[in-house]
């Protein structure tokens, strides 16, 4: 009996049992029950729009809208358009989002940071305030502020005023705001070199310290370069600004800039809610980086603070950026909640009024979504460029 | 010879080391506990005084209140609201019924020790939302029918959470192994409907839900308000169900795949009885976390014109015959809310420090 009599068998499976031809055919399937389930929807909302009398298409967007928006960043009143309304709304909820990320970051690293103190004290109220925040709705937050805390403010008359400069009342917080003269033109000249000698004096001290391991303080210098510099220059050319202060007649304010409540309450509750999250996210980037890092560092001389800035803190972020991008986007997200207290965003002006108005819900709906679809991407997109700079380069 | 050993100094150890070494180590610790002393003991005293000392507890109207602390009286007197909504009062046996079962089936999840607590979990899981469905909206057995438009409070927070989470976890299984898939098409399919929900925020959800459903479904077919919220929440939560499985369905070490294949199981008999089982064990507290959230998140039903109990509260402050009580509605609702969510969070803390073996893949 020799080996070679043995031919190998090909046995092909029967084709219900072949796995290639069942990956094809359930794939077919699968995209046949989504089309088929897509044509439905389509079908049923064509005829349903009909019966209802609702126009399609986005010829919408180019009728006069007719209503007024309590705040707007670009110049906006009832005779213009549909999609001018899109455009105030979606500025306002970047706007929010951009105040609520910046402040809940830095509150949030704070109290983060705090949580790990060893002052006790400290370390017990930061954990108060992370357990108690993160345990309370959103919602019932803005609520507080905006009903329970800032509608209880007096009224303008009786408003609270910093220096006859602030104006805090329950229609918000006036402030100056300052008019260029000429000669502004080398306050700023003075404040653009300081950045740009800042650059170069931090590039070179780095230079310096890598050949020769002597620490030029950059940082204080540059301080000094980008505040007092243009301060100097602003004095020099005789102050050439003009401040306009906000007066009360009538029962508000005339002139100056404020901060709706609305905007307040909003911004105030998105970023003490998301900075309890950002808080836990710190701490555990940083109990995640390991306590050799910690002891080496001492070992090596560096005072504590410096231990934090440059061993802690750069091994931590790179467990602490995936999550913090998260909280950005479920921030700017849960700023869409601004339409429960009528802050003019995205969704209470575009999917809210102009929405009622026009009846043209899918459209509507749709530019919605995609706009969050888009920012979501986009924030992502540069966290992802952001975490690959920071993220350890192995080699 | 050998010294006699002395006792540590007296400023190193018991009350007045402690106080030195965790209060007062360095001269910036001193400040930063001398300011956070002043405020806490500045801010601590009157918020007593406004809950406990000067509050009124007693009386019918909002004209007993004292008006110096805080005027509780409107809880005692809107409670019944606040838990059933406009449930008739007659019938809400049905929602303490429910009430008492939810407790028998999850209690036990709390007590190490608990016999058979397992099957009280099922039964919470698979009896209690049957139960529920028979006896909440009636007009089974002669039981007088409860239209959802009269539900609300407390009782509908907790069922629009319950049933958002128990109808996303098997949506959310099956999209997180459509998303591990061999197969392109599925796997695009999956990601492209997990990605999308993900995005967007859930108000629009609810905004779409109950505007565009409508639209979507043939003549005749007709959702009311509350379903047609719960179906937005559903998907929705699901496609965040769907991450928190896939992260589940990740830790399972690769040996186990390949040893299920080995013994000759096919794909649904090795996901079904060696994948699942043990990933679905593994994500417990991830689940827990995604419930908390969304029982944070079902609050916002109140902007489509649900009554939840944040509405039902809301409805109460701003009804003429309670005047100023505000801040007083908003702190019980976040109290109610703080004790849910914050006794969850720390049972599945407690799991996963159970379920953390060490070894990680």
């Amino acid at each position: 009996m020799n080996e070679s009599n043995i031919t190998p068998v090909r046995t092909r499976p029967k084709p219900w049992n072949d796995p290639r031809i069942r990956t094809i055919v359930f794939q077919t399937i699968a995209l046949a029950a989504v089309f088929w389930f897509g044509w439905t929807l389509f079908q049923n909302t064509l005829s349903n729009m009909e019966s209802r009398g609702i126009s399609t298409g986005f010829g919408f967007l180019d009728q006069t809208s007719g209503f007024g928006i309590i705040m707007s960043l670009i110049p906006y009143d009832s005779t213009m358009t549909y999609g001018r309304t899109f455009w105030v709304g979606l500025l306002n909820t970047l706007l929010v989002s951009a105040m609520g990320i910046v402040a809940a970051t830095i509150l949030g690293f704070i109290v983060g940071v705090a949580r790990l103190s060893s002052n006790w004290l400290i370390a017990k109220l930061a954990l108060v305030y992370v357990e108690t925040i993160r345990n309370i709705p959103l919602l019932l937050q803005i609520f507080f502020w905006y009903f329970a805390v800032l509608q209880n403010l007096p009224s303008p008359r009786q408003s609270i005023d910093v220096a006859d400069m602030l104006f805090l009342s329950n229609r918000g917080l006036y402030f100056p705001t300052a008019a260029a003269e000429p000669g502004f033109g080398w306050v700023m000249a003075a404040l653009v070199a300081g950045i740009l000698a800042t650059i170069f004096i931090h590039r070179w001290a780095k230079k310096r310290q890598l050949k020769t391991g002597q620490l030029f303080p950059a940082f204080r210098v540059g301080l000094g370069l980008i505040v007092a510099l243009p301060v100097l220059v602003f004095v020099l050319t005789g102050a050439p600004l003009v401040w306009e202060m906000p007066s009360l007649t009538g029962f508000n304010f005339t002139g100056g800039a404020s901060i709706l409540p609305e905007l307040a309450a909003l911004w105030i509750a998105l970023s003490l809610y998301t900075a309890s999250f950002i808080a836990e996210i710190v701490r555990s980037g940083i109990l995640a980086v390991s306590h050799g890092q910690t002891e080496a560092a001492s070992a090596l001389g560096l005072r504590s603070s410096l231990t934090l800035r440059l061993v802690v803190i750069p091994q931590a972020m790179r467990v602490i950026i995936p999550p913090l991008t998260s909280q950005y986007l479920n921030l700017v997200k849960n700023s869409s909640l601004a339409t429960a207290i009528g802050y003019p965003d995205l969704v209470s002006v575009f999917m809210g009024t102009t929405l009622n108005q026009t009846g043209q819900a899918v459209e509507v709906v749709a530019i919605t979504m995609a706009v969050y679809l888009t920012i979501s991407l986009i924030i992502s997109v540069l966290m992802n460029i952001y975490n690959r700079a920071v993220a350890l380069q192995e080699r | 010879m050998s010294l006699p050993s002395e006792l540590p100094p007296r400023q190193e150890i018991g009350v007045i080391g402690w106080v030195r070494k965790n209060l007062f180590s360095s001269w910036y610790n001193i400040v930063l506990t001398l300011v956070a002393a002043y405020l806490v003991v500045t801010s601590v005293g009157p918020l007593l005084n406004w809950v406990f000392l000067e509050a009124t507890f007693t009386g019918e109207t909002a004209a007993d209140c004292s008006g110096e602390g805080a005027c509780w009286l409107f809880i005692g007197q809107r409670l019944n609201f606040f838990i059933y909504g406009f449930y008739p009062d007659a019938l809400q046996w049905r929602i303490d019924i429910m009430f008492g079962l939810l407790a028998v089936a999850f209690a036990p999840q709390f007590i190490e020790r608990f016999p058979a607590r397992k099957w009280f979990g099922i039964f919470g899981l698979t009896g209690l939302p049957l139960i529920g469905y028979i006896l909440i909206p009636g007009g089974w057995f002669g039981l007088e029918e409860v239209p959802s438009s009269r539900w609300g409070g407390l009782m509908l927070t907790l069922i629009l959470a319950y049933v958002g989470i128990l109808a996303a976890l098997p949506i959310g299984t099956v999209l997180a192994l459509g998303r591990r898939s061999d197969m392109p098409i599925i796997r695009g399919l999956c990601v492209v409907f997990i990605e999308v929900w993900r995005a967007v925020p859930l108000i629009t959800v609810l905004f779409m839900a109950s505007v565009m459903l409508p639209l979507f479904l043939p003549d005749g077919v007709n959702f009311e308000k509350l379903m047609r919220a719960l179906i937005g929440i559903i998907l929705w939560q699901s496609a965040y169900m769907a991450e928190v499985v896939r992260g589940g369905l990740q830790a399972i070490p690769k040996g186990q795949y390949e040893a299920a294949s080995a013994l000759g199981l096919g794909y649904w008999r090795k996901t079904g009885l060696v994948i699942l089982p043990q990933a679905l064990t593994l994500v417990i507290p991830g689940i827990v976390n995604t419930f908390i959230s969304l029982f944070k998140d079902t609050t916002l039903v109140l902007i489509i014109g649900l009554f939840d109990i944040l509405g039902a509260v809301q409805s109460t402050i701003t009804d003429p015959a309670w005047r100023n009580v505000t801040t007083e509605g908003y702190v019980f609702v976040a109290f109610c809310f703080w004790i849910f969510c914050f006794g969850m969070s720390r049972y599945s803390q407690n799991l996963e420090r159970k379920l953390d073996t060490g070894h990680k893949s």
